[in-house]
C-alpha cells in the first residue's frame, strides 16, 4: 500500500497504463501547457496536475495540447476510439460538456446501438466538477445526474484515492465510453492505494460504513459530506449505512436496495439541482422496489432549482452539507 | 491627433487608468483571501476596451469574456457595483451572484461578461441582428481572445453574420496566450486570427493594441464600415497581459525577463501619457490629477465592498425565472 492523494492517484495511473497500452492518448486543454510558449512544453504539465510528466514520456503523438474546442476534443476522442485508439479526453470542467454535448450524446454514446453492436467506443472523458470553490454558475456544476441519463455511456466518480486508481483503470481496460468526475475539491484527499493492478469494477457500490438505522445513499463529495454526519450521529448511538455508489451508470441497485430493506429509511445526498437528479432516481427505485420496506419517506437532498451562485455565503446555502445531511437523518428517523 | 478633443482624451485617460487601478489593487486585494473564485485581470489590455468603447454608444451592445473587468469599466458599468459583485456582495451589479467572471450591466449595453470561452460571440450576432431589425445604426460588439478564436461558436458567429449581414463587430485581443499555451501553438494560421475572419468573407482591421491612438483609429473606419451597411467586421488587436491567466498563475510559460520588457516598452498608459504630453495636447499635471481622483475612486470602491453586506441566503433560488411555476 502507497500512501497519496486523488490526483497522484490518477496521475500515476495515467503514467501506468500508457506504458502497459500504447493504444491510450490523452487530449485536453493544457494538458501539456506551455507549447508554443517561452516557457516551452510542460512549463505547466497540466492545470490540475493529473498529466504531469506524461509529455515527456510519451511524446506528442500521445499527449496533445489542444487549442480551446471541447467540441473537436470530445469528437476527436470519439473517432480515435473507432479507428482503434484508448483516448483519454480532460475537460477542464465539466461544464463545458455543454460545448461537447453533441459529440458526447448523439455521436460517442450511440455509436454502438446505431451501428448494430459491432462498433465499440472505449474512450474515457476526464472531467473536473464541483462547487464549493466560489468558482460560480459555469465552472461548478455536478453534470454527473444529465449524463447518467444517457444510454451508452457509463458515469463513475470516485472519492478516494484506491478507488480512482481502481475506478481509472477499469475505464482505461473497458470498451465503452466512461465519464470519469474528479471533484475538484477532492483532489487533495489522502488514503491508502494498493500497488500493482488494482481494478475495481463498475456497478458495486463501497459500503463506507454499516449502521443499521438509515441508509444513506451518496456519491462523489457528498460521501465525505454523509460520512461527518455520520460520525456526529454515531456519537449518540445513530448508525448509517453509508454507500457511496461509485459508479452511478451503472447503478449498483442490488447494496440500495438491500440497505434499506434492512433500515427501512433512505437518505439520498446529491450535488446537483433536484429535478430529474440522482436523488429523485434512486428515490424512485426505492419506493418501486423496496415499498414494503420502507419506514419514512425517502429524503433527497439535493442543491436547489437553481444555478450555483458565487457569493461565498450563497454557494454555502446552495450545498448539502454534513449539517443538512445530520437535520435529513433526524427528520426521517422521526417520521412515524 | 485624431481630432480628438481636450475633454474625450482626458476621458478615455481616465478610463484606461481606472481599469489599471482596479486590476492592480485587485491583484492586492486577492492576497488577503477576502475575494474567492477566479479572476482574471484585464491590466495591460485597457487601450482595446477603452478606444473601442469610447465609440460606442449607450445603445450599441457588447459581450465580454473570462477577462471582462475592463470592457465592464470602458462601457460605463459603475466601479464600485462591479468591486462589490466582486467581492460577493448583496448590493453588487449582479447582487453577488455571478462574480467576477459574469459581471453584466444591461443598461450601459453590456450583455455580460462569459465564463465560457466562445460563449459570447454569437450572443454579439444576436444583438447585431436585432439592431438591424430596429434600424438605428448600432451593433453588435464581441470581444474574443487568441484562444476564444478556436471555438467552434466563434466560426459559426463569423459565418452567420456574414451571410445575415448582420452590423456585427469581432474584436480579437491577441495577448498571445490562452491560459499557458502560446498562439504560436494555438492558433493554426499562424498566429493571425484576422486572416481567419477575412476568410469568412468580412472586411478586416488590424492594430497594435497597446497604441491607444492606433487602436482607436483602426476602429474608427471599421464603425464607419459596419454602421454604414458594410456588414460584419473584424478586427485583430496585438496586446499583452500584465498579470498571470488568472490570480495565483505562475506563470512559467512566460520567458526571462518578459513581464520586464511588456511593462517597459509596451504599457498603453505610458504610452498614451507620453504621446498627449509631448503633443502638448495634455499636461502631466492633468494627467496625476485623474490619477489621484482614480486612486481615491477605488480606493472607496474597495473600502465600500468590504463593509458591504453578503446577500441573504435564503434568496438562494432568487431570479432563476421572472415568472415561477
Ligand atoms: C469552453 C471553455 N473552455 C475552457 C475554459 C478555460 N479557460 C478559461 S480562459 C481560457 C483561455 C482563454 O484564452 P483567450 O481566449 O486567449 O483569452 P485570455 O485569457 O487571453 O484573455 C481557458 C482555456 C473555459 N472557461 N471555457
Ligand atoms: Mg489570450
Amino acid at each position: 500500500m502507497a500512501i497519496m492523494n486523488i490526483r497522484e492517484a490518477i496521475l500515476s495511473t495515467l503514467h501506468a497504463e500508457m506504458e502497459r497500452d500504447g493504444d491510450i492518448m490523452l487530449l485536453g486543454e493544457d494538458v501539456v501547457g506551455g507549447n508554443g510558449t517561452a516557457g516551452g512544453p510542460e512549463a505547466i504539465g497540466g492545470i490540475w496536475g493529473t498529466s504531469t510528466g506524461l509529455w515527456a514520456k510519451f511524446g506528442p503523438d500521445r499527449v496533445i495540447d489542444t487549442p480551446i474546442s471541447e467540441s473537436a476534443i470530445i469528437g476527436a476522442a470519439a473517432g480515435a476510439a473507432l479507428a482503434g485508439k484508448r483516448p483519454v479526453a480532460e475537460l477542464m470542467f465539466a461544464d463545458f460538456v455543454g460545448v461537447s454535448m453533441d459529440q458526447l450524446w448523439n455521436q460517442m454514446a450511440k455509436f454502438r446501438y446505431m451501428f448494430g453492436g459491432k462498433t465499440r467506443c472505449p474512450a474515457v472523458v476526464r472531467m473536473v466538477y464541483g462547487a464549493g470553490m466560489q468558482t460560480a454558475a459555469q465552472h461548478s456544476q455536478s453534470v454527473y445526474a444529465l449524463l447518467t441519463a444517457i444510454p451508452g455511456l457509463k458515469v463513475v466518480l470516485p472519492t478516494t484515492p484506491a478507488d480512482a486508481k481502481g475506478l481509472l483503470t477499469e475505464a482505461l481496460r473497458g470498451d465503452d465510453p466512461v465519464m470519469f468526475f474528479e471533484h475538484k475539491a477532492l483532489y487533495g484527499v489522502k488514503g491508502e492505494v494498493p500497488e500493482g493492478e488494482h481494478r475495481v469494477p463498475f456497478g458495486q457500490a463501497r459500503m463506507v460504513r454499516e449502521g443499521g438505522d438509515v441508509t444513506v445513499v451518496a456519491c462523489g463529495r457528498m460521501v465525505n459530506f454523509a460520512e461527518k454526519a455520520a460520525d456526529k450521529l454515531a456519537a449518540e448511538g445513530i448508525g448509517i449505512d453509508l454507500l457511496d455508489l461509485r459508479t452511478t451508470s451503472p447503478m449498483d441497485e442490488d447494496a440500495i436496495l438491500d440497505s434499506v430493506e434492512q433500515t427501512g429509511r433512505l437518505v439520498v445526498v446529491d450535488e446537483s439541482p433536484p429535478r430529474c437528479s440522482l436523488a429523485a432516481d434512486v428515490a424512485a427505485l426505492v419506493a418501486a422496489r423496496a415499498f414494503t420496506s420502507l419506514k419514512a419517506p425517502p429524503a433527497m437532498l439535493t442543491g436547489p432549482h437553481a444555478p450555483i451562485p458565487f457569493s461565498r455565503g450563497l454557494e454555502r446555502a446552495w450545498l448539502p452539507s454534513p449539517q443538512t445531511i445530520e437535520g435529513a437523518v433526524r427528520r426521517t428517523l422521526a417520521f412515524r | 491627433m485624431l481630432q480628438l478633443g481636450h475633454d474625450q482624451l482626458l476621458g478615455a485617460y481616465r478610463r484606461m487608468a481606472t481599469i489599471r487601478a482596479f486590476e492592480e489593487r485587485l491583484h492586492d486585494e486577492i492576497k488577503t483571501g477576502e475575494i474567492g473564485g477566479f479572476t482574471h485581470l484585464y491590466a495591460g489590455q485597457e487601450a482595446v476596451a477603452v478606444a473601442i468603447c469610447d465609440q460606442l454608444t449607450v445603445e450599441d451592445k457588447i459581450v465580454s469574456t473570462h477577462r471582462g473587468h475592463g470592457h465592464c469599466i470602458a462601457k460605463g458599468c459603475d466601479v464600485t457595483g462591479m468591486m462589490l459583485e466582486i467581492y460577493g456582495r448583496a448590493d453588487g451589479l449582479c447582487k453577488g451572484r455571478g462574480g467576477s467572471m459574469h459581471i453584466a450591466d444591461l443598461a450601459v449595453g453590456m450583455l455580460g461578461a462569459n465564463g465560457i470561452v466562445g460563449g459570447g460571440a454569437p450572443q454579439a450576432v444576436g444583438a447585431a441582428l436585432a439592431a438591424k431589425v430596429d434600424g438605428r445604426g448600432r451593433v453588435g460588439v464581441a470581444f474574443s481572445g487568441d484562444g476564444a478564436c478556436n471555438q467552434g461558436t466563434t466560426f459559426e458567429a463569423m459565418n452567420l453574420a456574414v451571410v445575415t449581414k448582420a452590423p456585427a463587430i469581432f474584436v480579437f485581443e491577441n495577448n498571445h496566450y490562452s491560459e499557458h499555451t502560446g498562439d504560436a501553438y494555438a492558433v493554426g494560421t499562424a498566429r493571425d486570427i484576422a486572416s481567419r475572419a477575412e476568410a469568412f468573407g468580412m472586411k478586416v482591421w488590424r492594430a497594435d493594441g497597446c497604441d491607444f491612438f492606433a487602436t482607436y483609429e483602426a476602429f474608427r473606419e471599421l464603425l464607419e464600415h459596419v454602421r454604414g451597411g458594410g456588414g460584419p467586421a473584424a478586427i485583430e488587436l496585438d496586446t499583452e497581459r500584465f498579470y498571470g491567466h488568472f490570480e495565483g498563475d505562475p506563470q512559467r510559460y512566460r520567458g526571462p525577463g518578459e513581464l520586464d520588457r511588456i511593462r517597459a516598452e509596451r504599457d498603453c498608459l505610458k504610452g498614451f501619457r507620453a504621446r498627449v504630453t509631448g503633443a502638448g495636447l495634455l499636461t502631466a499635471a492633468e494627467l496625476d490629477a485623474v490619477d489621484a481622483e482614480v486612486a481615491a475612486l477605488i480606493d472607496a470602491a474597495v473600502a465600500t465592498a468590504r463593509a458591504a453586506a453578503d446577500p441573504d441566503p435564503a434568496t438562494v433560488a432568487d431570479d432563476v425565472y421572472v415568472e415561477y411555476y
